[in-house]
């Protein structure tokens, strides 16, 4: 191989290098705001996807959507209303406390205490058994006999 | 004996857990608008975009929202059921093309029928965030005052339009 082949082999790669991706709002910093509140948010169409990591169609539209309401000058919660309002909140990977979401958020302790409670009455019970109480003479004469010899030497 | 009939009992409990798990559709997400009023728009329609439609020109009568698209499959599956209906003529059903070429809509409508009274574009899909639309097709019912009162996601089947939608509708009518 001629020494300008080698040249050309690695100067390639270089002249097909891609560029850095730019990010899509103007402003950096709304951008930052903007993924930061959807990493917390679902999307409804991969629901096992953020908001932020999602490429489906609707999840675009609805970044598009909070980017401008971000521009318009509304706080997070105002477009965290906005979503809850249209699409519930199970939009919401942090759902709110309310009765209906109760068991979710202390059904996990509860379990817990119970099972803890349970585990203190089992072990409680085992240790009021009578484990060390010695053999009566009857009893060390049936394991003489089992044991084939006459029980002398125990 | 009872020994066995506590992991037993726990288990029996978890299996009706998991089967009730199993019956449930995730897709199905309850939509906080049902007793709310329908969000308001001003489309332009499909057959003709110098004029526009709004729910609240509907007011008075009980119809049914059809979200639609020429390019989603599951639209042409609930297509011929919504045919049936719109025939029979007990309910208008009104059409909205969600984030769609009017053109591809308006050759689906040609091609295989059209069951909407009108359709209204909605085309880069604003209107349907509004409804909280996250996968096409969805249908909503529309009581007299503009309250949307039902809402079902994916393809109408019959089944679905004779055990929920018609008799709703029959008692929204009244």
């Amino acid at each position: 191989m001629r020494p300008w082949m080698i040249v050309l082999a690695l100067w390639l790669p270089f002249s097909v290098m891609a560029d850095e991706a730019k990010p899509v709002a103007a402003d950096p910093v709304l951008e930052q705001r903007m993924i930061k509140l959807s990493e917390d948010l679902r999307c409804l169409v991969c629901q096992n996807e953020s908001l932020a990591g999602s490429r489906a169609d609707l999840a675009q539209d609805l970044r598009q959507e909070i980017r401008e309401q971000m521009s318009a000058g509304k706080s997070d919660k105002e477009v965290i209303d906005y979503l809850t309002q249209r699409y519930g909140d199970f939009v919401l990977y942090n759902p709110p406390v309310k009765p209906l979401t109760w068991l979710l958020w202390f059904g996990p302790f509860a379990l817990l205490t119970g099972a803890v409670g349970g585990l203190y009455a089992y072990i409680k019970r085992r240790g009021n058994r009578p484990v060390d109480e010695p053999l009566s003479e009857e009893e060390k004469k049936r394991v003489a006999a089992l044991l084939g010899n006459n029980g002398n030497k125990s | 004996m009872k020994r066995f009939l506590i992991p037993l009992g726990i288990f029996i409990v978890l299996v009706g857990f998991l089967g009730i798990g199993l019956k449930l559709d995730p897709r199905e997400v309850p939509s906080p608008l049902i007793g709310k009023p329908a969000p308001d728009f001003k489309l332009g329609v499909l057959s003709d975009p110098a004029k526009q439609l709004s729910p609240a020109d509907l007011r008075g009568k009980v119809w049914l929202f059809n979200v639609w698209a020429s390019w989603c499959a599951s639209c042409r599956q609930e297509h011929e059921v919504l045919l049936d209906l719109s025939k029979q003529g007990g309910v208008p059903i009104y059409g909205m093309d969600y984030k769609d070429q009017p053109g591809d809509a308006q050759a689906v409508l040609n091609r295989y029928g059209n069951p909407y009274v009108e359709t209204v574009v909605d085309l880069d899909g604003r209107v349907g965030i509004n409804y909280g639309v996250y996968g096409v097709p969805e249908t909503y019912l529309i009581d007299k005052n503009g309250i949307i009162r039902y809402k079902h996601t994916g393809p109408v089947t019959r089944e679905s339009l004779d055990k929920k939608i018609l008799p709703l509708v029959k008692e929204l009518q009244q």
